[in-house]
């Protein structure tokens, strides 16, 4: 076999917290060049989960890799340079240029051709480098904070993205209008996504598989039309019955 | 820095073995005190002998600290005080057996030595107003034991807390009185006289009791021991100077009670400058030559005169004080934030040491300066460099503390996404906390700033001068004028102060 398939592979992992216990074996496969959400409610471990990838935190037990290599092998940082990252909000920088928060990461790497990627990276995640590169976080809006966000994870051109909860903390019509341009982005670059949210359609508009978690452990993993055809437990049914009620008078 | 610490170290050379290095004359911060301190120096000067004078050192222990240290050769002392205060002993009440006393245990454990008296006692001397005394029929301390309950009495700090003082006082007379309550010396006489307390504790050579028309109450019971005036001088001095010992055995029996009292009003109550008081008292005892007349008529102006012309006539003197304590403040601060910038950057990296370090830190605080100065005295000594390391000392807490907070709680969101994206825990510190949280930390050094401008008055303490000098001076010479020619340069210093640390705070403060 060459190349592995799986881009990121946790395999039974386990995190404990004292005698809190936030992953309970816990095994999930991103294939390269797809994208996963893992789905739940907070405390589910779903956070903890993609945290991992990144070394962030580390499982007491099981294993997780990156590529087919284990990150306990990997140097933390080097590791990370190598993943984009969005978390929830945002945390741009906020006394760096919008400029010099897109160009993060390749200034982290020594890369001479910073200015560049970020410019391009900007203009990827939906703004216009000459009107925004010179402001301030500040002077932005939530959902042009979130584009600069966007553009830091991919300017050194990363082939993994962890996002977490990206989207969450936007108003309904920004946070469509992101999830369209990240729908645009993934057709364009060959990335593979690990996508954090607690709203089923997000998941279902990004992602290409749902891990469904609950209180540590993986409650379904499965693509979403079958999940909507055979939720595996009464607690998948329920949070896809809230999550699409109210969709249902429009389908029906 | 380095340049700052030049211009401050020529005050204080090394202690060299050269039989010419200045003798250097203490005195306590109290007017007596200074006035004797004056005349060793003067009488010194007179007959030939170099002189440094460290006039006004903050207290006995100061004092006679850095008599044993070698800090200082000479200073005036009291046998009782030896007794009571130094030596820990019980009090006696023969004046000779006190004096044998004192003058063989200094030898012995000291390495000190008492020069035969000045020829005056200063006791404690309990005072009322005189209408009080006729209307209670008060003349001895019993008397004032009957009427006690009805009385407010107002003492120094040092007699509420010293055996010989309120504590022995109350229980050999059977003192109680309605309250006490504890005064500065320099507004004793003038709460008695205004009727805020009734009795206070003064001395009996007092140039201020006369002045306020007070009544001394008797000790009829005897229980104040006897306190002779005298030279206290290091042996060393003897060894390296014999003509420094000869010279000032020259006042030894000169000084009785009357001309004391009489000197001592010239200087508390007329106002007469320390130095030439001490000039005329030296020139009438035939000791030196008739003191030039323009000085001292230029001196016996006295405290006439409005505050802004004692100040702008001063201004030259004002103004090295106020560099020097500017200097002072400047020093420290500087190794203060070398030292305390950094230990915060470090706890941050520590966290779970950090409270205890900064709690460590902050514990320095609550040290009375004079209790730090003491502690100091025997690595430190007296001078510049003891006063620098107290004020880097007060200066840590408020920039460690702010440090510390101002990089721990700086915008946790975006501390978490740096790290995530691959920045290590030193360029997280470098690139995203320190800058966060350089305008708390100027906050910090902000106020370090401002209360060491406070702070640096301590240095009067202990001989390294600056505006503390007239302060200490002048509260105890009972002078406002001289007390506010110091504190009102040092309030305006520490306006400068926080002003121009505050336009730092600002530059320092990233936009956002």
């Amino acid at each position: 076999m060459s190349a592995p398939a799986a881009a990121l592979a946790a395999d039974a992992v386990t995190k404990r917290y004292g005698d809190v216990t936030v992953l309970d074996r816990v095994s999930v496969v991103v294939p390269r060049g797809t994208c996963v959400a893992i789905v739940g409610e907070s405390g589910s471990g779903k956070t903890t989960l993609l945290r991992m990838f990144n070394r962030l935190v580390e499982p007491n037990e099981g294993s997780v890799q990156v590529h087919g290599r284990d990150v306990a092998a990997l140097d933390g940082v080097v590791l990370r340079r190598t993943i984009g990252y969005v978390p929830q909000d945002g945390g741009l920088l906020p006394h760096w240029s919008v400029q010099r928060n897109a160009e993060l990461v390749p200034w982290l790497k020594h890369d001479a051709s910073r200015a560049e990627l970020a410019r391009e990276a900007l203009a990827l995640a939906g703004l216009d480098p000459a009107r925004f590169s010179a402001r301030l976080p500040s002077e932005l809006s939530g959902g042009q904070r979130q584009r600069v966000a966007i553009a830091r994870a991919l300017a050194a051109h990363p082939d993994i993205v962890l996002m977490d909860e990206p989207f969450g903390a936007l108003d309904a019509i920004t946070r469509g209008e992101l999830q369209e341009t990240y729908v645009a982005l993934r057709a364009r670059l060959e990335v593979t996504t690990l996508l954090v949210t607690h709203d089923l359609r997000e998941a279902r508009r990004l992602a290409d598989r749902v891990v469904v978690m609950r209180a540590g452990r993986v409650e379904q993993d499965a693509a979403m039309p079958e999940l909507i055809a055979h939720p595996a437990s009464p607690y998948v049914a329920e949070l896809l019955r809230q999550a699409l009620d109210h969709e249902a008078p429009r389908a029906s | 820095m380095i340049v700052a610490l030049g211009a401050l170290l020529p005050f204080d050379p090394a202690v060299a073995q050269d039989e010419r290095r200045p003798v250097v004359v203490a005195s306590k911060p109290f007017g007596e005190s200074f006035l004797l301190g004056e005349m060793f120096a003067q009488l010194l000067e007179a007959r030939g002998v170099a002189v440094r004078r460290r006039l006004g050192l903050g207290g006995t222990e100061i004092a006679f600290g850095a008599l044993r240290t070698g800090a200082i050769d000479v200073y005036p002392e009291y046998s009782g005080t030896g007794l009571l205060v130094i030596l820990s002993e019980p009090a006696r009440f023969d004046p000779h057996a006190v004096f044998d006393l004192v003058a063989r245990e200094f030898g012995r454990r000291f390495d000190v030595r008492w020069l035969p008296p000045l020829g005056f006692e200063n006791t404690f001397a309990i005072a009322v107003r005189r209408s009080t005394a006729d209307s209670l029929q008060l003349r001895t301390l019993s008397d004032l034991a009957r009427v006690a309950a009805r009385l407010r009495g107002g003492f120094t700090a040092d007699f509420h807390g010293r055996p010989d003082g309120l504590p022995g006082l109350a229980r050999a007379y059977d003192i109680r009185l309605r309250e006490t309550r504890s005064l500065l010396p320099a507004v004793k006489y003038q709460a008695l006289a205004e009727g805020g307390v009734d009795v206070i504790d003064g001395y009996s050579t007092d140039g201020l009791i006369r002045r306020y028309n007070l009544v001394v109450l008797r000790d009829d019971k005897s229980f104040f021991p006897p306190y002779e005036a005298a030279a206290l001088a290091r042996n060393a001095l003897a060894r390296d100077n014999p003509r420094a010992i000869a010279v000032l055995t020259e006042l030894s029996s000169r000084l009785d009670v009357e001309r004391m009292r009489a000197l001592n009003e010239r200087v508390e109550v007329a106002g007469e400058s320390i130095e030439s008081v001490a000039r005329s008292a030296l020139a009438d005892l035939g000791l030196t030559g008739a003191a030039d007349v323009s000085d001292s008529a230029a001196a016996r102006r006295g405290r006439d005169g409005s505050l802004t012309s004692y100040l702008v006539e001063r201004r030259g003197q004002i103004a090295r004080m106020a560099a020097r304590h500017l200097l002072l403040v400047a020093v420290s601060l500087a190794a203060a934030i070398a030292l305390a910038v950094p230990l915060g950057l470090a706890l941050e990296r520590l966290p779970r040491h950090a409270e205890q370090v900064i709690r460590a830190v902050g514990l320095l605080q609550t040290i009375p300066s004079i209790a730090l100065l003491a502690f100091m005295l025997p690595a430190l000594g007296i001078g510049v460099i003891p006063a620098l390391f107290a004020l880097f000392l007060y200066s840590l807490y408020p920039i460690v503390r702010n440090t510390y907070s101002g990089v721990r709680t700086a915008d946790p969101a975006a501390v978490a996404a740096a790290t995530a994206l691959g920045m290590t825990g030193r360029q997280v510190l470098r690139y995203v906390r320190l800058p966060l949280a350089a305008p708390v930390i100027m906050a910090g050094i902000r106020t370090a700033g401002v209360i060491a401008v406070g702070t640096a008055t301590l240095a009067a303490f202990i001989g390294a001068g600056g505006l503390g000098d007239p302060i200490v001076a002048g509260l105890a010479l009972s002078d406002t004028r001289m007390i506010l020619s110091g504190a009102l340069p040092a309030a305006a210093l520490a306006l400068v102060v926080d002003g121009v640390l505050a336009l730092a705070e600002r530059a320092a403060t990233p936009r956002r």
